[in-house]
């Protein structure tokens, strides 16, 4: 349907603009800033913090911009005088019932609520303090996400984020009035509800409410300590992301900058968990051939099809509550930090001359879910914890600014051996459709002894960022090994965000459709959106991310996982060969049903 | 015609039989846009206390292209004061019944939802029973209508019409953004009339005695009568229909106990007049707009202690989504408390009160914007008894 | 007490399994057993394809929907304005007496809950209370104790 254009003007500035767009949008147009706290391009409309109120000619009353949509000869004025009044009013008022001990908290500096205050001088505040009336406590319960009511502001972005992105709804707006609060199930610790830890709303909190539990100081004294030996594993994602904290644009590869960092940062030996995820390629692969064996040659009924990929904890956690019944479905494969993890303390430890006791491994992650992950009791295999510290981007990027780095100054340097070698195709993990890509690449070649007929590797119908996507490669001239795929169409389905996983979950539950192989990730774009990315994180900025994610790819010369050459060495000298007996026992896991609350 | 003495009038609660059946006769054999034309005509302004005119929103809603349509009836009165609706929906339910009806043919609606607040859960069981007897008569003379109740559970704010759908749809009742207007996107997203329990009574009154009738009460502006709840330091305190256009002046002499120092007009959102303002003052859209709600204060009250009643009335009953309400009443309660202990200065209320004006401003709904009516005209004419 | 289960069901009968079915169902539990405990929560989450989060969040919104333990009878006074005014005070202190409760709590035999409540719509009948449903204007301190005590007797 064609769009009407609809004039109006801002500031007595003329603008044309779509009908149905935002007054917030045409401001925009006009190069116009109103500022926004409720507001988040990837939810939906709130107008609730009421900060974006404006003028508009003749109305008795303010305006939201952020909700209003324009009309035609509708006149606006963003910075009148009652405009401007109103909106420090407001901002006093957020800020009254905000604790506002900024120096004392984890967001100062990256606060939005900070930064209007900032913006408006409210030096002169002298509203009462509320937060004082209430007895406020701080839900320090989850490995993963810290949730502190004091510095709410009720904007409910958070919730918006757990009902619509992804379908979880952990959070829900509590009673009304003054006692009106973010809540979850019957106040319950954030630990035993049914959040995924996955960090959406850590990602998008404008203030200190919801951040991410950190683990800076524990990493510092493991560097410190003379009898540690501290390995880091970065995590794709964390590559195209981490720039955007250290004063670099969207989009910006850093991988060797980043490396370089870590090494004058102290760690004893900076790794690449692209390196297992290469290895994931190698196991998930011959988990679904195997799969598929059986359920093909061997007819076996009960053969758990599609196979489901199993290296984003936030979708893991998501099924245990959501969709007990399709736990079988699950490659028991543990994620890539997982493996690095079980690796690192033991195969690792033994090349090294090391004792397992006296390695601390640290991981860099896109991603909050990690940090429960890494906390899981099955994580554990090396006989100790395989993955001692997680750290989001954001973590890493305020280490490295403590240490005094000058980043955007360093040079490139290289990735450390052993287990710091990788392909493309682990690269490309850190995208949705990522995972799948890179299995097509291996998984094809080694039934047909041929690439993946996609020019230059790329298979983009897995691309992009439609919430579910699908695609089917039909497999002719296998080897003599896999003849029982012959002419068999691979049928695939990727989604990203867990409320594309719940819509596919649904389908896939009441046989609607019919897969082979499933990936799907937690976040909006796979783990370049992740909840440990910088802030903000939003489709724009997602596709940056994404577009550096294809790119480091493309420049690789190694982009198939059974190409790395760290990966066949490991299972000549160490696991024998993939889904070995060794590679069950420190690679593998199992999954548990939880409560749907 | 001397309009500013005080008539008492008798039409909504008359009675008129079980069932005003002859009214739907006459609004089957007109067309739905006479119907309308008929409201429009009339003057009929919105009884609840925001007074959007009738005819107009009824306009709006038929002129909506959409399958489905609705009716809903605000009887989730709870404006402190007011308490007519009760009385009607107790004493004569089937007159609302035939407006909701009348409403339902005019813009093509199918269905009409009753919103009941819980506090009046004694009457459901009586208007249950009606409304069997109502839907079964309306069927019978050929409407495709029908009604049915559905119940709040303790929250005022869902008097708030677009508040109200979301908790007829299951979901907390927080006021929606406008627009779109509910006549556009209403009840389950669809076209919905909402009027209140009086004003579908005055449609059925119309529709029974004809526009004429009802436009010679009342001023320009405030036509017809309208039902007042009256509460407070009065002898006489009740429910009685009255002619618009008076005077406070007019109604204090009628209903005071002689020793009136301020009315409260409009309920706790309303506005207070203080005994100065009595003569000026008309009781209606072109002075002192109101629900309903009158309460009288003798010169025996603090009104300190009547404005903390009604900031803590809407500390708690705000639904807390939007900033300008959530905090700003619980700043201006504890403000008034501060000043109160000497702890502020009294210069403070200066302060709240341009804050009061940033809520009238900015806040999201009805709600918060009119907090700042009682508190402005109570601190504006009772400042030593704020202070002191 | 009724089955929660039950309750759901003929609710739902009625209502169909849309989120409007929530409001219904919560007032048919409610005036089971005067509050909604976490177990009839969950179900109703169950039932209806919600969040338990989402149904604690629009239970808490609403007043009547009490989620901590209430008496067999639950007593609200109405604290506003004309009730304030025309002694809603001292009827809580008489009920406060007979009950052997503080405002809030709920008596050792669980039969009732004293509570406040905002407006109630008898203003011009104050003091007024509900027990449950039912409506007691034109409250007396002797008129609130002798209505109480017939609940006693009960």
């Amino acid at each position: 349907m064609a769009k009407y254009e609809v004039n109006l003007k801002i500031n007595d500035i003329p603008v044309s603009v779509e009908e149905g767009a935002t007054i917030l949008g045409a401001a925009q147009k006009l190069n116009f800033r109103v500022p926004t706290l409720c507001h988040h391009s990837d939810l939906c409309l709130a107008g609730n913090c009421r900060v974006c109120v404006v003028e508009q000619k003749g109305a008795r009353a303010l305006i939201a911009a952020c909700t209003t949509p324009v009309s035609e000869g509708m006149e606006i004025f963003t910075n009148s005088v009652k405009v401007r009044t109103a909106r420090k009013h407001i901002i006093e008022l957020l800020l009254s019932e905000h604790n506002s001990e900024c120096t004392n908290c984890y967001k100062n500096g990256k606060c939005e609520l900070q930064s209007l205050a900032n913006e408006y001088r409210v030096n002169e505040n002298n509203f009462l303090k509320l937060v004082n009336f209430k007895d406020y406590q701080v839900d320090r319960s989850s490995p993963s996400i810290i949730k502190d009511d004091s510095k709410c502001i009720r904007c409910q972005r958070c919730v918006r984020t757990c009902a619509s992105l992804q379908y979880v709804s952990a959070l829900a707006v509590a009673y009304k009035g003054d006692k009106q609060k973010i809540s979850t199930f019957f106040e319950k610790s954030m630990n035993s509800v049914v959040c995924t830890n996955c960090g959406q709303c850590v990602n998008r909190c404008p203030t200190g409410a919801l951040v991410e539990k950190n683990y800076i100081d524990l990493v510092w004294d493991a560097i410190n300590d003379p009898n540690k030996h501290v390995v880091v594993q970065t995590a794709p994602a964390v590559r195209v992301g981490l720039g955007e904290d250290l004063g670099l644009a969207p989009g910006n590869r850093v991988t060797g900058k980043m490396v370089a960092a870590l090494k004058r940062m102290g760690f004893d030996s900076v790794l690449d968990t692209d390196f297992t995820a290469d290895l994931t390629i190698m196991e998930e692969g011959t988990e679904l051939l195997t799969r598929l064996q059986k359920a093909l040659v061997e007819k076996e009924e009960n053969t758990a099809l599609p196979l489901m990929t199993s290296c984003s904890p936030g979708w893991i956690k998501f099924i245990e509550h959501k969709f007990p019944s399709l736990l079988p479905h699950l490659s028991t494969c543990k994620s890539p930090q997982q493996m690095f993890g079980a690796l690192a303390k033991t195969f690792y430890a033994q090349k090294k001359g090391l004792k397992a006791e006296n390695i601390v491994s640290v991981s860099i992650m896109p991603c909050t879910a990690k940090k429960y992950e890494a906390d899981r009791p099955e994580m554990r295999d090396s006989g100790f914890k395989d993955v001692d510290y997680v750290l989001t981007t954001r973590e890493l990027a305020m280490m490295i600014r403590q240490a005094g780095i000058e980043f955007t100054e360093l040079n490139e340097e290289n990735y450390d051996s052993i287990m710091g070698t990788s392909t493309g195709a682990a690269v490309i993990f850190g995208a949705t459709g990522g995972v799948m890509e890179a299995a097509l690449r291996t998984a094809y070649e080694l039934v047909t002894g041929r690439e993946v007929p996609f020019k230059n590797l790329d298979i983009v119908p897995v691309r992009g960022f439609e919430g579910i996507k699908e695609a089917k490669i039909l497999l002719q001239n296998v080897k003599p090994e896999w003849g029982f795929l012959e002419g068999a169409e691979l049928s695939v389905a990727i989604a990203h965000s867990l409320s594309h996983a719940n819509k596919l979950m649904t389908a896939i539950q009441n046989k609607e459709v019919s897969y082979h192989f499933v990936e799907v990730m937690a976040c909006p774009g796979g783990c370049l959106g992740g909840g440990g990315q910088p802030i903000p994180t939003n489709e724009k900025i997602r596709r940056k991310r994404m577009a550096a994610i294809y790119e480091e790819d493309t420049h690789l010369d190694l982009r198939k996982s059974h190409d790395n050459p760290e990966v066949v060495a490991i299972y000549e000298e160490f696991l024998g060969k993939p889904n070995s007996h060794k590679a069950h026992e420190l690679l593998h896991t199992h999954y548990t049903k939880r409560n749907k609350y | 015609m001397e309009k500013n003495k005080l008539t008492k009038v008798d039409l909504i609660f008359e009675d008129d039989g079980k069932c005003p059946t002859g009214v739907l006769d006459k609004v089957k054999s007109m067309n739905p846009d006479e119907i309308i034309m008929n409201m429009i005509d009339s003057g009929l302004k919105g009884r609840g206390g925001a007074g959007f005119p009738t005819g107009l929103k009824w306009k709006f809603t038929k002129g909506e292209n959409s399958f489905d349509k609705y009716v809903v009836c605000n009887a989730d009165e709870g404006e402190p004061g007011t308490f007519k609706d009760r009385e009607i929906l107790d004493k004569v339910a089937n007159k609302v019944y035939t407006g909701m009806a009348i409403a339902g043919y005019a813009i093509g609606a199918k269905k009409g939802f009753l919103y009941l607040r819980a506090e009046y859960n004694f009457l459901l069981k009586k208007l249950q029973k009606e409304l069997t007897e109502f839907n079964k008569i309306i069927k019978e003379k050929g409407f495709d209508y029908n009604i049915e109740i559905r119940s709040g559970a303790g929250a005022y704010i869902c008097g708030e019409e677009s508040a109200l759908f979301e908790s007829i749809e299951g979901k907390r009742g927080e006021p929606r953004n406008k627009p779109p207007y509910p006549t556009v996107a209403g009840l389950f997203g669809k076209p919905t009339s909402i009027n209140n329990v009086e004003t579908l009574v005055y449609t059925t009154i119309i529709m029974k005695y004809g526009v004429e009738k009802f436009k010679e009460m009342g001023t320009q502006d405030s036509r017809g009568s309208k039902v007042f709840s009256i509460s407070g330091d009065t002898p006489t305190a009740g429910i009685y229909e009255l002619e618009l256009g008076m005077t406070v002046e007019d109604f204090v002499s009628e209903f005071g106990d002689g020793d009136t120092k301020a009315v409260q007009v409009g309920g706790a959102s309303g506005m207070c007049v203080p005994r100065k303002k009595f003569q000026d003052m008309i009781i209606g859209y072109e002075g002192v707009p109101t629900g309903g709600s009158m309460m009288l204060f003798n010169s025996t009250r603090s009104m300190y202690n009547v404005l903390k009643d009604y900031l803590e009335f809407f500390e708690e009953e705000s639904c807390g989504q939007c900033t300008p309400c959530r905090v700003g009443c619980r700043q201006l309660l504890k403000g008034i408390e501060s000043v109160k202990r000497g702890e502020k200065h009294p210069s403070y209320l200066e302060d709240l009160k341009k804050l009061a004006g940033t809520m009238k401003l900015s806040a999201k709904c009805g709600l918060g914007q009119s907090v700042a009516n009682p508190f402005i005209s109570i601190v504006d004419n009772f400042k030593e008894e704020i202070i002191y | 007490m009724r089955d929660v289960n039950v309750i759901i069901k003929e609710k739902i009968e009625k209502f169909g399994k849309e989120r409007q079915a929530l409001m219904p169902i919560l007032q048919g539990i409610v005036g089971d057993k005067n509050y909604i405990t976490e177990n009839d929560m969950v179900r109703v989450a169950e039932a209806l394809d919600l969040s338990a989060a989402e149904v604690y969040g629009t239970t808490t919104f609403y007043t009547f929907f009490d989620v901590v333990p209430r008496g067999k009878y639950v007593i609200r006074v109405c604290k506003t304005i004309s009730c304030h005014l025309s002694g809603k005070d001292e009827i809580i202190e008489a009920l406060e007496k007979v009950l052997n409760v503080k405002l809030g709590e709920t008596t050792e035999d669980k039969k009732f809950t004293l509570l406040q409540a905002n407006c109630m719509g008898w203003c011009h009948r104050g003091p007024v209370m509900l027990i449950n449903d039912e409506v007691f204007p034109e409250l007396t301190i002797e008129k609130a104790i002798a209505i109480v005590e017939e609940y006693i007797a009960k």
